[in-house]
């Protein structure tokens, strides 16, 4: 029997592939035109981005940057024999600071922008933990010595530059002699540290009304004496009275001081040294600063409430759970329209008789309330997502409840529901745009001020499309910032 | 005393401002700004330019009582209101004054508890359609499309007159103004309603102003004017005395150009006392002797006022008609000052 | 023997309420519910004080009132002499109105726009990431305004119709037109019509209920359980033999022939648009501010809808579909059978509270004038009685009352579908 079978001995040269699966061809084969519905919807889809860019390109680019009102622009389209007529970007060259800033008056717009900056500087210890701390302190001189440049010159603001700019030197100096592995060394040999950079962000949350608002520096200062009259009574208490006794004797002297005691304190100190910032009224406030300034006072605010309101929801006592659940089910199930229809015609009715609340911080009263259910709900998911061993750990390491959530529950749980805390800050930020229907200047509210002025009565879609720009920029980075966090705090290895 | 220091959300301390309740003047002079609530955008009746400034009919009596009151038509704080907002802002105490073309009404007056202290334009509802619908009368509006600020009286009065002729109409309730232009021009709708002086306002501002007829029926009074809260007579009597000043300076032929010639002393007793160069009404109404002077050099007389802003010279191009003088045919007229 | 000794008896200490823990919690809660009766007695102290400062207390006498305004889009009959609790109603039934369109609509565009979005299409994928980032990043009173504008500005005016050469024309074949004003569609007429009931009379919520639509809608119910009954029968047969009937054309024939001859007994015609004076008249006419509300809520929350359907489709792991493709199931079936029954799971909580999103968004009309609940109720009538406190009480309520139906009814259908843990 012969064996015809043939098996080959060596290996065929590789061959290239052919020229259709590679290359850009082979791209566009692959991922274009790969069957029959597939090349349809490509070229469905070509032919909608040909539409859309035909219609907006030529309309979009149009010299009527200069332009100071309207008709000027229409001149211009017209001298330039343009028959469907172009963009007229004169109205955002002229209002685009207006729709930052609202009317807050011009000289002072250092401040919000400072405000701003600081923001980021403040946030960056709580959200991000890549950056050392030399580096949060140089950003922070970095933004004040820029700062400095913007408030007028006098004597005193020529020592800060210099100070500033000195102190900003040698942090760099540090930074880029030493890195980060040698200055673990040096700390290990027992150089000192730098403080915590989230001490800066206590301070900002003083600081942050102070720039906004002006007036006596005094009043945030005792505003935040309050807390430390609060930590002191506790500290001093507590070897005598016992933890809990002690506690709640810190809130009512914490309390005793902000009601009774800081006027007269910062009186007193306004008369020492009369140190402060130029008002300026809330109701000047307008545009992006707006719906920052109502976005970002709610969130910070909501937190701790919603934080009691979650582990309200999740307690066993039930008269506390049935409170949070009826406060955080009502929340959301109206809209939050009817509850800036509260604000604005309402609260003032719901308060003593004679009060009167500026109409923003009724806003952000209301939007706070607001975002607090929905912070609530997003506490409630971090603390469910926790597993169960955490929670009995720490009862079997003989914790308290109290001592069981600030050491081990919340950090972990707050860790996890940092991308739900920044969904709800988008959202709430979007939805400061609401403010505009009770009568507020949010760059919606401004848009219709702008187009009552004669000089632009008509125009329409520059001012959305500007609008509609900015929030994208900012919710868009909001939002990826979110999505890199969630991919960071997964640990699950799919 | 009227403390307001804002500190933050976070802050419990310093966030209830003081009281609010009895003298809103003493409140005023207090804070040193006057809280005016004014319209979010009406051109011509006030409007805020790119750096915040607001100018208009309305604003001008919001001056005219920061300058009697205060000594300065700078010290304003304008609050725009909208249709909506405006009368729980006056009645919460947000404003102190309201100056944002409201109708004087006897349910204002009386159940929303208001006091009117005066009016400052005698208007009237009217139509304004395009040339090309051929309609000459507001009666062959039938089954028409009509645009209506909300939030006002327009509604009714629109309602009440369609049902009156017994035809048919489909009402836009719009918000704003600024949006019931955009739809109008569009032609979105087929006439839109608000009042007269609104409307000329609104069609001096279109591209071809000629194209377009207000209709000769008025289908409604509507005298607007300023307005303060109930219960606080001393406040209301300013705003009240700072308008007929501005009325009767107009009539005496006070201006703000010739006032300080007239300080010297005139020969017409009335001119002295609304001058305070004789008698004692400041002292009455609470104020200095020179309140009137500086009321009428903020922003000029009645017909100062109305030239600058509205008048026959302005893009808005409103006559007096009745706005004018009662000397002159109108039915403006000025208590006495005595 | 040992003798039980009783534990020792304390005697109770004041202490003991904060240190003991079977006491401590009792007094928590007592503290809670003291300091949350407390704020409420001290909230409606103060509106009763404030109220009677005003000289307004409160009443709700106001909505037996003559309303007094007009109001353009209602589902049930309405003028101006009824009463506000009447045009409360109308603005609830348009709030539905637009909350169930919007949902329909969002939902099955938000599923489309996910689906494409994990196609392998290059330019399909990234066409709907831009579509979603687009919309999920501008606040959507932004969308709702901008729709109205390019509603108003781009469609021709009724005006443009007219004339012997007009510069806007109907489309297909003159039934259909798209105005700035709104859109006119025809409408079906009956020739032999059974008439209306008329419901409650003349109370409040008095409405006109369409005998015809209840035949077509019941005789179309009918076909649909009997073709259910083929369904199962075929499915029986299945099991039993392996071999599945062919009953797709006896399943049709039952849903439609039957609605076809009840729509033919009734004489169904058209009636359509036609140019008559300032507006078209005759047809069905949806005002451009409900269309400008639908489209920009249902774009906007369809955005949200199709991460949520993304993200359903992409947890269901892998190994699901090649498990199911080694069982030699089709593409086709792999989706029906095996993805979507597991992705639902995971996409119908998010989805309930998107459609909670839309119904409370859908308050926004305010902003293009659309007379919903919060332009009837609290917005013109608050403002010509000004009764402020009075209708946003009301007001938020009927928006509680329905945000808390829409969840109980998305709930129940959640528990029907979700996995049964054992």
């Amino acid at each position: 029997m012969e064996n015809t079978s043939f098996v080959r001995t060596e290996m065929l040269p590789e061959t290239e592939p052919p020229r259709s699966t590679t290359g850009v061809l082979g791209w566009i084969r692959d991922n274009l035109f790969n069957g029959v519905l597939n090349s349809i919807l490509t070229i469905l889809s070509l032919a909608f981005i040909y539409y859309l860019l035909s219609m907006l390109l030529p309309w979009s680019i149009s010299p009527t940057w200069g332009a100071k009102s309207l008709n000027e622009c229409r001149e211009i389209l017209g001298a330039t024999g343009r028959e469907h007529g172009g963009a007229c970007w004169g109205v955002i060259n002229e209002r685009w600071s207006q729709i930052l800033y609202g009317f807050y008056p011009e000289e002072l717009r250092w401040r919000p922008t400072l405000t701003f900056f600081l923001l980021f500087v403040a946030m960056i210890p709580i959200l991000f933990n890549m950056i050392s701390r030399r580096m949060n302190w140089l950003l922070l001189v970095l933004v004040l010595f820029g700062a400095s440049f913007a408030v007028e010159n006098s004597a005193l603001m020529v020592v800060v530059k210099i100070v500033l700019g000195l102190s900003l030197a040698y942090l760099a100096y540090t930074v880029v002699k030493t890195d980060r592995d040698d200055r673990a060394e040096q700390i290990k040999e027992g150089a000192k540290r730098l403080p915590n950079p989230l001490y800066f962000t206590a301070i900002y949350v003083f600081l942050m009304p102070w720039l906004l608002w002006g007036g006596s520096i005094w009043s945030p200062v005792a505003a935040a004496l309050g807390f430390l009259v609060g930590w002191l009574a506790f500290r001093l208490l507590a070897p005598i009275a016992g933890n809990l006794a002690s506690l709640i004797l810190a809130v009512i002297a914490a309390g005793v001081w902000w009601l009774l005691l800081i006027g007269p304190f910062t009186g007193l100190m306004n008369g020492l040294a009369p140190i402060g910032l130029i008002p300026v009224e809330s109701r000047l406030f307008g545009g992006m600063l707006l719906s920052l300034t109502i976005g970002v006072v709610a969130i910070a605010a909501s937190l701790p409430l919603g934080i009691v309101l979650a582990l309200g929801r999740k307690s066993d006592l039930l008269i506390v759970k049935w409170l949070s659940v009826g406060f955080i089910e009502f929340i959301r199930g109206v809209p939050l329209i009817t509850l800036l229809f509260v604000a604005s015609m309402l609260l003032n009715i719901f308060m003593p008789p004679g009060t009167d609340f500026d109409i923003i911080l009724r806003v952000i009263i209301m939007a706070t309330l607001f975002a607090s259910a929905y912070m609530a709900e997003v506490v409630r998911g971090g603390l469910a997502a926790l597993p169960t061993g955490q929670y009995e750990a720490a009862d079997a390491l003989g914790l308290d409840y109290w001592k069981a959530q600030r050491l081990v529950i919340m950090p972990q749980a707050l860790k996890i529901s940092i991308p739900g805390i920044v969904s709800t800050f988008i959202g709430l930020f979007k939805d400061t745009t609401l403010v505009s229907i009770i009568g507020l200047l949010d760059p919606i509210g401004l848009s219709s001020t702008i187009r009552a002025d004669l000089a632009w009565n008509g125009i329409v879609w520059e001012l959305y499309g500007f609008i509609a720009l900015l929030f994208f920029i900012f919710t868009f980075l909001m939002s990826r910032y979110s999505m890199y966090l969630e991919r960071r705090l997964r640990t699950d290895h799919s | 005393m009227k403390k307001s220091v804002f500190l933050g959300a976070l802050t419990v301390a310093g966030m209830v401002a003081g009281s609010a309740a009895a003298a809103t003047l003493d409140d005023v002079k207090a804070r040193g700004t006057l809280n005016c609530g004014v319209s979010t955008g009406l051109p011509g009746f006030s409007s805020a330019d790119e750096s915040g400034h607001w100018e208009g009919f309305d604003v001008a009596v919001c001056r005219a009582v920061a300058a009697a009151v205060l000594g300065d038509p700078e010290a304003v704080e304008f609050v725009p209101t909208t249709g909506k907002t405006r009368f729980t802002a006056l009645a919460s105490g947000e404003i102190d004054l309201l100056a944002r073309n409201t109708t004087w009404t006897l349910s204002r007056d009386v159940d929303l508890k208001f006091e009117f202290v005066g009016v400052n334009y005698y208007d009237g509802q009217g139509f304004l359609v395009p040339k090309e619908l051929g309609v000459t009368s507001a009666k062959e509006l039938d089954g028409a499309t009509v645009c209506i600020q909300t939030g006002t009286t327009t509604e009714l009065n629109l309602a009440d007159f369609f049902r009156a002729n017994n035809i048919s109409y489909e009402p836009v309730p719009i918000e704003t103004n600024t949006e019931a232009r955009q739809q109008y021009i569009a032609g979105a709708c087929d006439a839109y309603t608000t009042d007269a002086s609104g409307l000329a306002a609104s069609r001096a501002t279109f591209e071809d102003p000629t194209a377009h007829v207000i209709l000769p029926e008025i289908i409604s009074k509507e005298p607007l004017g300023p307005l303060v809260r109930h219960g606080d007579n001393a406040w209301g009597d300013i705003a009240r005395w700072t308008l007929n000043a501005l009325i009767a300076a107009e009539e005496y032929g006070i201006t703000s150009t010739n006032i300080d010639e007239m300080l010297a002393g005139t020969d017409n007793p009335e001119i002295n006392r609304i001058l305070g160069t004789e008698g004692n009404l400041g002292e009455m109404l609470g104020l200095d002797a020179d309140w009137a002077v500086r009321a009428i050099k903020a922003g000029g007389n009645y017909g100062e006022i109305f030239a600058k802003n509205i008048g026959e010279d302005t893009t808005i191009g409103l006559a007096r008609g009745l706005n004018a003088q009662w000397k002159d045919g109108g039915i403006l007229y000025s208590m006495p000052f005595r | 023997m040992t003798t039980m000794t009783d534990p020792h008896r304390e005697s109770f200490r004041l202490s003991m309420l904060l240190y003991d823990s079977r006491y401590r919690s009792m007094t928590i809660q007592i503290v809670a519910l003291i300091g949350f009766l407390t704020l409420i007695g001290w909230l409606f102290n103060n509106t009763a004080q404030n109220l009677a400062d005003l000289g307004k207390e409160p009443s709700f006498r106001f909505l037996g009132e003559a309303a007094g305004y007009d109001i353009n889009q209602m589902l049930v009959e309405y003028n101006n002499q009824d009463t506000h609790l009447r045009a409360a109603f109308v603005g609830v039934l348009n709030t539905l109105l637009v909350a169930v369109l919007g949902c329909l609509a969002a939902t099955i565009v938000g599923v489309l726009i996910g689906v494409l979005r994990l196609s392998n299409n290059w330019i399909v994928s990234r066409l709907m990431t831009i579509y979603v980032e687009m919309f999920r990043n501008v606040p959507v009173l932004l969308w709702i305004v901008f729709t109205m504008a390019v509603l108003i500005e781009t469609l021709p005016a009724p005006r443009d119709f007219r004339g012997d050469d007009p510069s806007a024309t109907m489309y297909l074949w003159d039934t259909v037109a798209f105005t700035n004003r709104g859109f006119y569609i025809p409408e079906p007429l009956f020739t032999r019509s059974l008439g209306d009931i008329h419901l409650f009379g003349d109370a409040m919520l008095r409405f006109n209920l369409s005998l015809d639509l209840i035949a077509i809608a019941s005789t179309l119910l009918a076909g649909i359980l009997i073709s259910g009954l083929f369904k199962k029968r075929a499915d029986r047969v299945q099991e039993a033999t392996g071999l599945r009937p062919k009953t797709w054309y006896w399943r049709l024939g039952v849903v439609f022939l039957p609605t076809i001859a009840v729509l033919m007994i009734l004489g169904l015609n058209w009636g359509h648009p036609e140019l008559k004076g300032f507006n078209f008249q005759g047809g069905t006419y949806m005002r451009n501010s409900l269309i400008a509300l639908w489209l920009a809520l249902s774009l906007y929350t369809a955005a949200f809808i199709a991460e949520i359907v993304r993200g359903g489709i992409l947890a269901i792991s892998k190994g699901q579909t090649e498990a199911a493709a080694a069982l030699g199931l089709r593409n086709r079936r792999i989706m029906s059978l095996v993805i979507l029954p597991q992705a639902l799971r995971v996409i119908i909580p998010p989805l309930i509270s998107q459609y909670l999103n839309l119904t409370k968004n859908s308050s926004l009309a305010i902003a293009v004038g659309y007379m919903d609940l919060t332009g009837t109720l609290m917005g013109i009538t608050a403002n010509q009685t000004g009764r402020e406190l009075e209708t946003v009480l009301i007001g938020m309520l009927i928006y509680l009352t329905i945000s808390l139906a829409i969840s109980a009814v998305m709930n129940a259908y959640n528990n029907r579908v979700k996995l049964r843990e054992r």
